[in-house]
This record gives structure tokens, sequence and C-alpha cells, in this order.
């Protein structure tokens, strides 16, 4: 069988590097950074004991960016960024943050990412692959209203699982209050940090921003807690999977709209036609045509028949037999909580409906996959 | 009996003109917990370097080459069902399938296990 050979030039580290590698870290390329895939536990027990305990995530290789208010006033920063996402920005109360989208003139998705309100300025987290993209499209259409800052000098660890709260509340006492999307400043350890409650395995959990200096010490404290064990980036995938949670150019990219993307949710009524500050957005015409009519293919969870995954990449048919092809898997795999395989994949709009049944070519053979409801496990996010 | 190894990181067992096939110790800790294994049918006749056999962990999809031409006499349904049998037990109760040796030339390209553990060490 071919083994993967591990290309080792060139690749940047997290504040963390050193850590995984003394930890055992399995260490690989992904966006530039040499990140920890596995651990000694192995994907399986690390996805699982997310689920079931808690697991620490190192997310420092994304980009943390600070936009700034010339003005000094925070709605002025809010109402430009909604000059490039269809979120409601404007609204977002001070320490709260709400899930967004770049998108392009063709309503295209250039990169999701994370939004915070911290009062005095906005915060967001965007992808690694993306983060000197998002930069440039920052400064090149909001440098009139703010300061772009990116945070280079910041590490951003991932506390997540049903006792992510307990584990950090013996070093956060305010972190028990916060609710899900709260985000803010907050002490942590005696360490300043942005925490925010969320995270991307469809558990409890909270991110945490913090110094550099500060991030090796914060991730020991974390990891000398009996309930936390360190997590690679192959559970942070499965469990994302079973999530329903999207991965950025694998499940989204420039060439699907959020409608296409499923994400409407995350577009709220003031950004849509007869909204207060409907459109504005690039590709505002196409999306809210899109909200308004639906879309002519959709982003769908899929449950293949039997054991075997159905990976990135492999097409779809409408039947056992027919030539033509109607969509791709964009992300699967194998969910180990639901001890199944699961995928994500586009198919046309009159195929999507829940429990229709479409096809995938898999080793010449046809494997017919029912059209699931997503999240595949549900979310146990403090509301 | 003697076992030989491929590069690709399978193991044969060599008894009389039948092969027993796995994959290595190395292969299955280089892959991780593998969650789905696919047989070859009883019957198919392979040749040698064709996909036979698929394994796959949480991560990823690997083929299983055949290592020698010839035709599969049998094959092991309890790694099919219980896949994580090859991160315990590689190289005994996680054979994948027994082969009939059609071409004993071919295993003049195989490695002895030292060899072998030379080049994954």
């Amino acid at each position: 069988m071919m083994l993967a050979r591990e290309q080792q030039s060139q690749l940047k580290h997290t504040p963390l590097h050193a850590l995984h590698v003394a930890s055992g870290g399995k260490m690989v390329p992904f966006a530039g950074y040499d990140m920890p895939v596995q651990f000694a536990a192995g994907v399986l027990r690390e996805h699982l004991h997310t689920r079931e305990r808690a697991g620490l995530f190192d997310v420092s290789h994304m980009g943390q960016i600070a936009l700034r208010p010339k003005s000094g006033r925070l709605e002025d920063a809010a109402a430009a960024l909604e000059r490039l996402v269809p979120q409601d920005i404007v609204k977002l109360a001070p320490g709260r943050q709400r899930y967004a989208q770049f998108t392009n003139r063709d309503g295209g998705i250039l990169d999701d990412l994370m939004v915070a309100n911290f009062g005095s300025h906005i915060f967001v987290v965007v992808n690694a692959a993306c983060k000197a993209a998002d930069e440039t499209h920052l400064r090149a259409h909001l440098s009139d209203v703010c300061e772009i800052e990116p945070l280079a000098e910041r590490a951003l660890l991932a506390l997540q699982g049903p006792k992510a709260e307990s584990v950090l509340a013996k070093l956060c006492a305010d972190a028990p209050a916060m609710r899900f999307m709260d985000a803010g400043p907050r002490r942590v350890d005696g360490i300043d940090c942005f925490v925010s409650r969320s995270g991307y395995t469809g558990e409890d959990g909270f991110e945490i921003s913090v110094p550099a200096e500060q991030a090796e010490r914060l991730a020991k404290a974390l990891l000398a807690d009996d309930e936390v064990l360190p997590i690679g980036l192959g559970a942070r995938d499965s469990l994302r999977l079973e999530a329903g949670l999207c991965l950025y150019g694998h499940d989204i990219d420039t060439t699907t709209t959020p409608v296409e993307g499923a994400l409407q949710w995350s577009i709220q009524k003031s950004r849509r036609a007869g909204g207060e500050r409907a459109g504005g957005f690039p590709g505002a015409d196409r999306i809210l045509l899109q909200l308004a009519e639906g879309s002519p293919r959709r982003r769908v969870g899929l449950r293949p028949e039997g054991r075997a995954p159905v990976r990135e990449a492999t097409s779809l048919f409408a039947d056992a037999t027919s030539s033509e092809r109607i969509g791709t898997v964009t992300s699967g795999g194998f969910g180990p909580s639901l001890n199944a395989p699961i995928a994500v994949g586009y198919v046309p709009a009159d195929k999507a409906a829940i429990g229709n049944t479409v096809f995938a070519e898999l080793r010449g053979q046809r494997l017919p996959l029912r059209i699931a409801p997503m999240p595949f496990v549900p979310n146990t996010y403090k509301r | 009996m003697t076992t030989l190894y491929t590069t690709d990181h399978e193991w044969l067992r060599i008894e009389g003109d039948t092969a027993t096939i796995g994959v290595t110790d190395y292969a299955q800790s280089q892959l991780g917990d593998v969650v789905f294994v696919e047989l070859p049918k009883t019957g198919r006749s392979l040749k040698k370097g064709e996909a036979a056999a698929v394994i796959e962990s949480v991560k990823a999809a690997s083929d299983v080459y055949a290592p020698l031409s010839g035709e599969v006499l049998e094959v092991n349904e309890a790694v099919a069902s219980e896949p994580a049998l090859v991160n315990s037990d590689a190289a005994g109760k996680a054979w994948f399938f027994k082969m009939k040796i059609a071409d004993r030339s071919e295993l003049g390209g195989l490695m002895d296990e030292a060899a072998y553990k030379a080049r994954t060490a």
C-alpha cells in the first residue's frame, strides 16, 4: 500500500510546536504549518475522548485580526464590515460572536470566519489558508474606516467537550457564566486572553486567544487536568464532519454561495430582501435571489449504506445505472461516534430532500447513500 | 514456512504453493485506526501489482496491491467485520487473503524480514 511521505520544508511553527513534538504528536504539513495530525491515543480515541470528556486543540495557524474603528465608534467598523459579509454585524451586541462569510461578487465564498464585538473593536478569526488574502481584502475595502491589525503574536487554543466548562472554570472563574457565542477579554490562569464559548466540534467548549509567549504555559496547565487530552487535526476533522460543519476549500469555496452551502441560517433578516440593511455585500443580487427562490443545488448530509467510507471528490448519481453525474462528495469519512461512514456533498435541489437516495461510484460499483439531516451527531452547545 | 515482504508494506506467508497476505505492523502504525477493510472475492484472478483490497483509516483510504499473480483461495471475513484487528494483530489474526502462487519467480523480488526491517527502521 502507498504511505504518504511528508514534506517538511519551509513549514511554519505555531507557538505550541515544541510541546506537540514533546507530547508525541505525529506532525504533518497543513496550510503551510507543521501541525499534529494525531497524538499517541490516535484519531479514534481522540475523537471519542473529546465527545466524552475534553480535548485541547492547537488552532494557532488560524488568522486573528482586529478591526479598529478610526473614529473610535464601534458601529462604524461594524457597518463597514457589513460591506463584505451578508451577516448583521451592526446589531451584534458587545461580548457576542457570530459566524460569517466573505462573499465575492458572484455570491461565492472567499472564506468563512468568526466575528466578535469586543466593544472597542471587532475581532475576527479566519482560516489559515486564507488569512493573507483576507487581510488584503480587508485592507482594500475597510481601510477608510478601520485599522486592520493582524494579531500574529497570539496563539489560539480550543478546549472542547462536556468537561470543558469544569476544566476551564479552575483557571477562569468567569467561564461557566458564558453562553454559546459569548466572546471577550477574560483572564485565564492570570493571563490576559480573549475567550469565546464556541468551537468546531459540535460540543460545548471554548476558544482561547492567548499571547504567544504564554501559550505553552496555558496549554500545559489545561493538559495537566486528568479530563484533557491533546487532539490532532485528524479528530478535529472527524468531529466537525459529524457536527455538519463546513471545511473551507472543500465544502464551500468561491464557486458555492452561502445558500448552496446550506448556510442561509447564518444570514439574518436585516440583510435579506425587505430588511433594514438589505443587500450591500458582494454577490447580494444572487444570494438574495437564492434566499427567495432556492438554489439549483444544495449541500446535504449523506449516510452511505454499509461501512465503506465515501471520500471527498467521489461522484454522485441519481440512480444505480445512470451515467449522468448529479453531484460530488466534498467531505467524507468515518464518524467514530456514529460508528458509521458519513459524508457531505452537493446535489440538485430536487434530489436534496431528507430520506432521498443517491448513489456514489465507489471502486466501479454504485453504493446507495441516504440524504440525512445535519448535524449527524446532535450538538451540545450551552445556549 | 517463510515470511516475505513487499516495498508496499505487505507481508506474505509462503506455505507450499499458497501465500497468505496481510499488511505489516509498520503499515498499521502509519495508517492509524483502521475502520474499514474490503477484501477481494474468492476465486478472483489477481495480477501482480493490481489493487486487490482496500484499507481505510478514519482519515484516508489505501489500496492493498496484489504482491503476486494468482487466484484468491480464501479471504479473512473476521478482518472485514472487525477492521480494528489490523491495529491489534496485523501480522497474525488480521491476515487479508490467501492466494495460489501462479509464478514462483515473482517471489524473487520480495524482501526477507531483515531487509524489510532495515527499510522501515
